[in-house]
């Protein structure tokens, strides 16, 4: 009973639950990665801030590497189709998923997103890889599984070396970190070594990749990060 | 948060509940959730239901690492991973990624 006052109505009862609570985007995440593997397709979740050179870097792969390696995109955005659009005249397959109010993309979305690739002729078998551009947000998307077989967090050098210490809870989860538009560290005064060791710091598992999609230089250390093929050797 | 809804909710109605009066989340610091930011949220999402009136009560979970050369665990403050003893980077992360709901006061 009560023990507040003399109402008598039954005293709150304390239940022990222990849930997670995105166990079911975890479930479905589970079932998506075991597709892309008995698709024999490398997924990738990207992550980064807005404007940190996601889609240029999906561009060059597309015009670069993707002649010769089946490769999709489903790319995440708060609204516009402008990424996939984008995507599209670099010879990408890519569909376009907006989120409205949600700030991160989540399994069910992924869902969604391949089964408007496969509509558009994408036969998952075929693909070498598949890339989830998340929605920009270094917050919100770390939480989320979308049963990516690796998870490539971008930095650009205009953000500056300190943003990875900022942001401890996303690249912790990272397993490729990428330093985005390395054409530009000096312009800036980036300090490579500096941002190194911050990223070593809150990112322990991740391979550390230095990229310019302006140049193409670093691109093939991202792919081999990637475990996926090299470029041809005339590209 | 309309996953704290829907879970709470429904271990409600498993345990016949007429009300929730409390939620409490484990959240670790590396989880990659803000408690502010679902402070912010839980009254929106819990308004018109049995939850409502819900008190909402957050256990912040400290991040540890376990450090191989010392063989000893340390606290990862602000995300670093880099043990306070001998300087090593640590790749292994013993807590600081929960996000569950912990416990529910029913009535």
């Amino acid at each position: 009973m009560c023990t507040t006052c003399d109402c008598g109505l039954p005293a709150p009862q304390r239940v022990d639950v222990g849930a997670a609570l995105l166990s079911r985007n975890d479930a479905l995440a589970s079932a998506l990665r075991q597709r892309f593997e008995a698709a024999g397709v490398r997924a990738i979740n990207l992550l980064s801030s807005p404007g940190s050179g996601k889609t240029a870097l999906l561009e060059w792969l597309g015009r670069h590497w993707g002649h010769h390696h089946p490769m999709a995109v489903i790319v995440g955005d708060l609204a516009t189709d402008n990424d996939a659009r984008r995507l599209q005249a670099a010879g990408v397959q890519a569909v376009q998923i907006t989120t409205g109010q949600a700030c991160h993309l989540e399994a069910a979305m992924v869902a969604d997103g391949l089964h408007r690739l496969q509509h558009d002729g994408v036969v998952l078998e075929q693909l070498e890889l598949l890339v989830i551009e998340n929605v920009g947000n270094l917050v919100c998307p770390a939480a989320y599984d979308l049963g990516e077989a690796q998870r490539v967090v971008l930095l650009s050098v205009t953000e500056g070396e300190d943003k990875p210490l900022k942001y401890p809870a996303t690249f912790h989860s990272a397993d490729v970190v990428v330093i985005s538009k390395i054409d530009l560290a000096e312009v800036v005064g980036f300090d490579v070594a500096n941002a190194r060791r911050h990223i070593e710091r809150v990112a322990p598992r991740a391979r550390i990749v230095e990229l310019s999609a302006r140049t193409g230089a670093g691109m093939d250390a991202l792919l081999e990060a990637l475990a996926l093929e090299r470029l041809p050797a005339c590209a | 948060m309309d996953n704290v809804r829907e879970l709470a909710l429904e271990q409600a109605r498993l345990h016949g509940a007429s009300r929730i009066d409390g939620i409490t989340l484990r959240i670790g610091a590396l989880a990659g959730v803000e408690p502010e930011a679902l402070r912010f949220a839980f009254e929106v999402v819990m308004a018109g239901s049995i939850a409502a009136t819900a008190e909402l009560h957050v256990q912040a979970v400290a991040a540890e690492a376990f450090c191989e050369p010392c063989h000893l665990s340390f606290a990862v403050e602000s995300g670093l991973c880099e043990c306070p003893r001998c300087g090593a980077i640590s790749r292994r992360l013993l807590r600081g990624r929960e996000l569950e709901l912990a416990s529910l006061e029913l009535v």
